[in-house]
């Protein structure tokens, strides 16, 4: 809670290390080159105490329930081709090991990024004859958890060269620097300009992307389409859609934006 | 609503409209000048009860998710993107301040993060709901006004 009297100075995200299960987290780096900030922070560094402490141990963070559900989902046979993802893939935790931290990758077939939620779709369709999930239902949040959660701890790191992926990257740069709403508002209004300062109660971070889909205390496992589509609602603005090129370019320059953070998949945020 | 209000609503509310409408000046007619906006809106002397409602209410101002104001500190969660209100009667004038609540990009530069209340100069995409409004009215800007002139 912030009262009138701290008021003037930025409140510093927290001297602290993400430690889960033991395992150390970056959740500091050194900013790639071109970035506007000196170092990427992660938005754990930027919670209270008590969200904090709900993230550093498994059995107590919330999210890990939804990664079960994942896992589960992982080995559901489904589809006309009588297969699961388990199947092909085997045991996530090997197959899917390091993964997610490169992703949005260059998805030569459609001539665009694809994220994880897209190449699950890829494969439900493609390998398994079964439907795409729509956004946000079906299992596709725990299932993006799961395979998320099998890279904790490995640093993100995009390939811009694949493909088109750097004119994507450009366009996601524009999509973070333009003014939305009746409030006038751009990510960069916020997660920039104003980084390290309380809007109401809510401490602004770099929003960053690296531990989506992410366990809300309020609203639960949160996608990452919905959180930039419910930020962007925020400036009064209409919300492209899930999955739109907009949102693909935007996803491939934020995950850019936290190069060298850790995959913390699911974080808990509040 | 029950019947009284209602009714209150029919009778007195196209009046305030149509007397209002002929007073005030549009958005896009707001003149700037070199020492702020001095001319009032509406030419309706602002109300500071009504204006501190409107400064602290979520859906119209909401200053306080943005200022710290002491005047305010039984209200919980002030922020701090923008300076404490404090003590701003005494570094701006009226005209000022209604600039300043206008238009903050007139005031500040065009990269301000403060959205300006009484503005068409909007971002895109705004929500087909308020297309073509202000966030606050010509009224609440000057009941915002004349609150602000009591942070002393
Ligand atoms: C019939 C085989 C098959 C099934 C079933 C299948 N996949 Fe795949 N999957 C592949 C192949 C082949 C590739 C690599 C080529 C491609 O990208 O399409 C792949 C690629 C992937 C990748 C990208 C790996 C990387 O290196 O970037 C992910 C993630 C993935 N699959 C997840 C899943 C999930 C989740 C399911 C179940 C919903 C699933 N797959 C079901 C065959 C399958
Ligand atoms: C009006 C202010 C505002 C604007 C504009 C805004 N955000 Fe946010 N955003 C917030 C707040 C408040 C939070 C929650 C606290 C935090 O993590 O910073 C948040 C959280 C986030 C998070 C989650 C961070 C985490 O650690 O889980 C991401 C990602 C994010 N925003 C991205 C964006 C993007 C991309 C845009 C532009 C499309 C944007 N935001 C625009 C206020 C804003
Ligand atoms: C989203 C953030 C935000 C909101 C909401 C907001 N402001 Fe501001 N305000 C700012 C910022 C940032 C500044 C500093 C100007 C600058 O440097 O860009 C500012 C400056 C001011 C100043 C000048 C203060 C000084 O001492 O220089 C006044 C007066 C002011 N705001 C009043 C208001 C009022 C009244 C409201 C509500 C009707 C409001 N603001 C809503 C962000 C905001």
């Amino acid at each position: 809670m912030l009262l009138a009297g701290m008021v003037g100075s930025r409140a510093d995200p927290v001297d602290d290390t993400l430690v889960i299960d033991g395992q150390e987290m970056i959740s500091r780096a050194k900013a790639p080159e071109g970035h506007p900030f000196d170092e990427v922070l992660s938005g754990w560094l930027f919670r209270e105490g008590e969200t904090r402490a709900l993230e550093v141990d498994s059995f107590e963070n919330p999210g890990m329930l939804a990664v079960e559900e994942g896992e589960a989902i992982w080995n559901t046979v489904e589809g006309t081709a009588g297969k699961s993802c388990a199947s092909c893939h085997d045991d996530a935790s090997v197959s899917m090991k390091g993964i997610a931290a490169n992703y949005p990758k260059w998805d030569a077939d459609s001539k665009k990024p694809i994220n994880i939620e897209l190449q699950i779709n890829k494969c439900r369709t493609e390998n398994m004859g079964a439907e795409a999930y729509e956004f946000d239902k079906g299992g596709q949040r725990e299932l993006t958890a799961f395979i998320k959660n099998q890279s904790l701890g490995v640093p993100v790191q995009l390939d811009l060269t694949q493909g088109d992926l750097q004119s994507w990257w450009e366009k996601g740069k524009d999509v973070y620097y333009t003014r939305t709403g009746q409030l006038n508002l751009s990510c960069a209004s916020c997660h920039e300009a104003s980084m390290g300062k309380y809007i109401r109660a809510d401490h602004l971070s770099q929003g960053q992307v690296n531990g989506f889909p992410t366990y809300r205390l309020n609203s639960g496992l949160t996608s990452l389409h919905n959180r930039f589509r419910g930020c962007i609602r925020d400036t009064r603005a209409e919300f492209p859609k899930a999955f739109s090129d907009e949102l693909m370019a935007l996803e491939t320059y934020v995950t850019w934006r936290g190069t060298g953070l850790s995959v913390e998949t699911p974080s808990v945020r509040q | 609503m029950n019947w009284r209000t209602t009714i209150t609503a029919l009778v007195f509310v196209p009046c305030l409209v149509a007397g209002a409408a002929a007073a005030e000046v549009a958005p896009n007619d707001v003149a700037f000048g070199d020492d702020g906006v001095s001319v009032s809106l509406t030419g309706v002397q602002g109300d500071v009860e009504a204006g501190a409602a409107a400064f602290k209410d979520r859906g119209l101002g909401n200053c306080l998710a943005c200022h710290a104001n002491k005047d305010m500190s039984k209200d919980l969660f002030h922020g701090n993107v923008g300076p404490s209100l404090d003590g701003v009667a005494e570094r701006y004038d009226e005209a000022m301040l209604r600039e300043i609540v206008i238009n903050a990009k007139q005031v500040f530069t065009s990269e301000t993060v403060m959205p300006g209340f009484y503005s068409l100069d909007v971002g895109k995409d705004v929500v087909k709901a308020r297309e073509g409004q202000t966030i606050l009215s010509a009224q609440q800007v000057e009941d915002v006004v004349a609150y602000l002139g009591t942070l002393k």
